[in-house]
């Protein structure tokens, strides 16, 4: 167990990285573009939007960690 | 155009993840044994080569629109968050990767641990070096097999990184020392903008959308990740209150 354990924990360490958030909400964000695209509709703008969007709430949260910390 | 891309993909990721797995190799190799440092080196690319071989043709099976979602969804996570660490380190707030630091507390490690022998071999040297060329290698093997696999083409990117290691294993046998001026933060940048590129383009060509100009809009996609990431580092840099 405690070596599949760490197995898992390795892919999702070299996958998803430091911030899961933004793995959920590129899935999200993909699992929309294909619901609109079914639909008929122009999709291709949803996935850089929701990039920009991901990375920005991610770097804010950094950088507030990261002012919290030198105030400390 | 994306074969260009491609090859320079797998090129400079692989030449960063070398340049940090060459600095390992060294370390050890220097301190302690050449022969069982290269020995876990040779074993760690056999593995590599064998994971890229195996799941190579494994990956090429699934359905086009299938492939490329799935293994687009993957780059553009494993993209970003090179991309993310690039843009922190770039505007100064996660430290620089330096290899001179990390051959100093490589050796330091190596000078301290115990001598301890399996096969003819000093463990110590061959296990970390077998780990240091694995662990960096296998970044290298996912880029090669998810960019390889999405644009048809797996030997066109194992070809672009093994002249990264080529030349990497080259210039550090010459130089003997960590290859400090090699421009790794701007090499992670280049590479995280690349990674976020074509995982953006293939994942929404996989989620059944469409580009405005199909491949031709891969360049665009390009411009767009380069220019908000510096401008992400341009803020982040000045310091400004990040809006809520």
């Amino acid at each position: 167990m405690t070596r599949l354990r760490r197995f898992g924990d390795f892919w999702w360490e070299f996958v998803v990285g430091d911030d899961w958030r933004i793995a959920v909400g590129v899935v999200v964000a993909l699992g929309v573009s294909a619901a609109i695209a079914d639909s008929g509709h122009a999709a291709w703008w949803l996935v850089p939007v929701a990039v920009v969007l991901l990375l920005y709430a991610s770097l804010r949260r950094e950088a507030r960690a990261n002012r919290a910390a030198a105030r400390r | 155009m994306t074969a260009v891309f491609l090859f320079a993909s797998a090129f400079l990721a692989s030449a960063v993840e070398m340049v940090e797995a060459l600095t390992i190799v060294l370390a050890v190799g220097i301190t302690r044994d050449w022969r069982s440092s290269l020995t876990g080196v040779a074993v760690a690319g056999v593995v590599l080569a064998a994971i890229v071989a195996a799941l190579g043709p494994a990956l090429t099976l699934l359905p086009l629109d299938t492939l490329r979602l799935v293994v687009g969804a993957l780059l553009l996570v494993f993209g970003l968050q090179w991309l993310r660490k690039a843009i922190l380190r770039a505007s100064g707030l996660k430290a620089l990767h330096d290899e001179r630091e990390a051959f100093a507390h490589e050796t330091a490690e190596a000078r301290t641990a115990q001598v301890e022998r399996h096969a003819g071999l000093d463990w110590y040297a061959f296990t970390i070096s077998f780990k240091g060329v694995l662990l960096e290698g296998l970044e290298v093997a996912f880029i090669v097999l998810t960019f390889g696999s999405t644009q048809g083409s797996i030997p066109l990117a194992a070809a672009g990184a093994t002249v990264a290691v080529v030349l990497v294993t080259i210039v550090g046998a010459i130089a003997r020392h960590p290859l400090t001026r090699v421009p790794e933060n701007a090499l992670k940048f280049a590479v995280g903008t690349m990674l976020t590129t074509f995982g953006i383009f293939w994942s929404v060509e996989g989620a059944g959308a469409h580009w405005p100009g199909g491949e031709a809009a891969l360049p665009a996609v390009l411009a767009f990740v380069v220019l908000t990431s510096i401008a992400f580092v341009y803020t982040l840099r000045r310091g400004e209150p990040v809006p809520a």
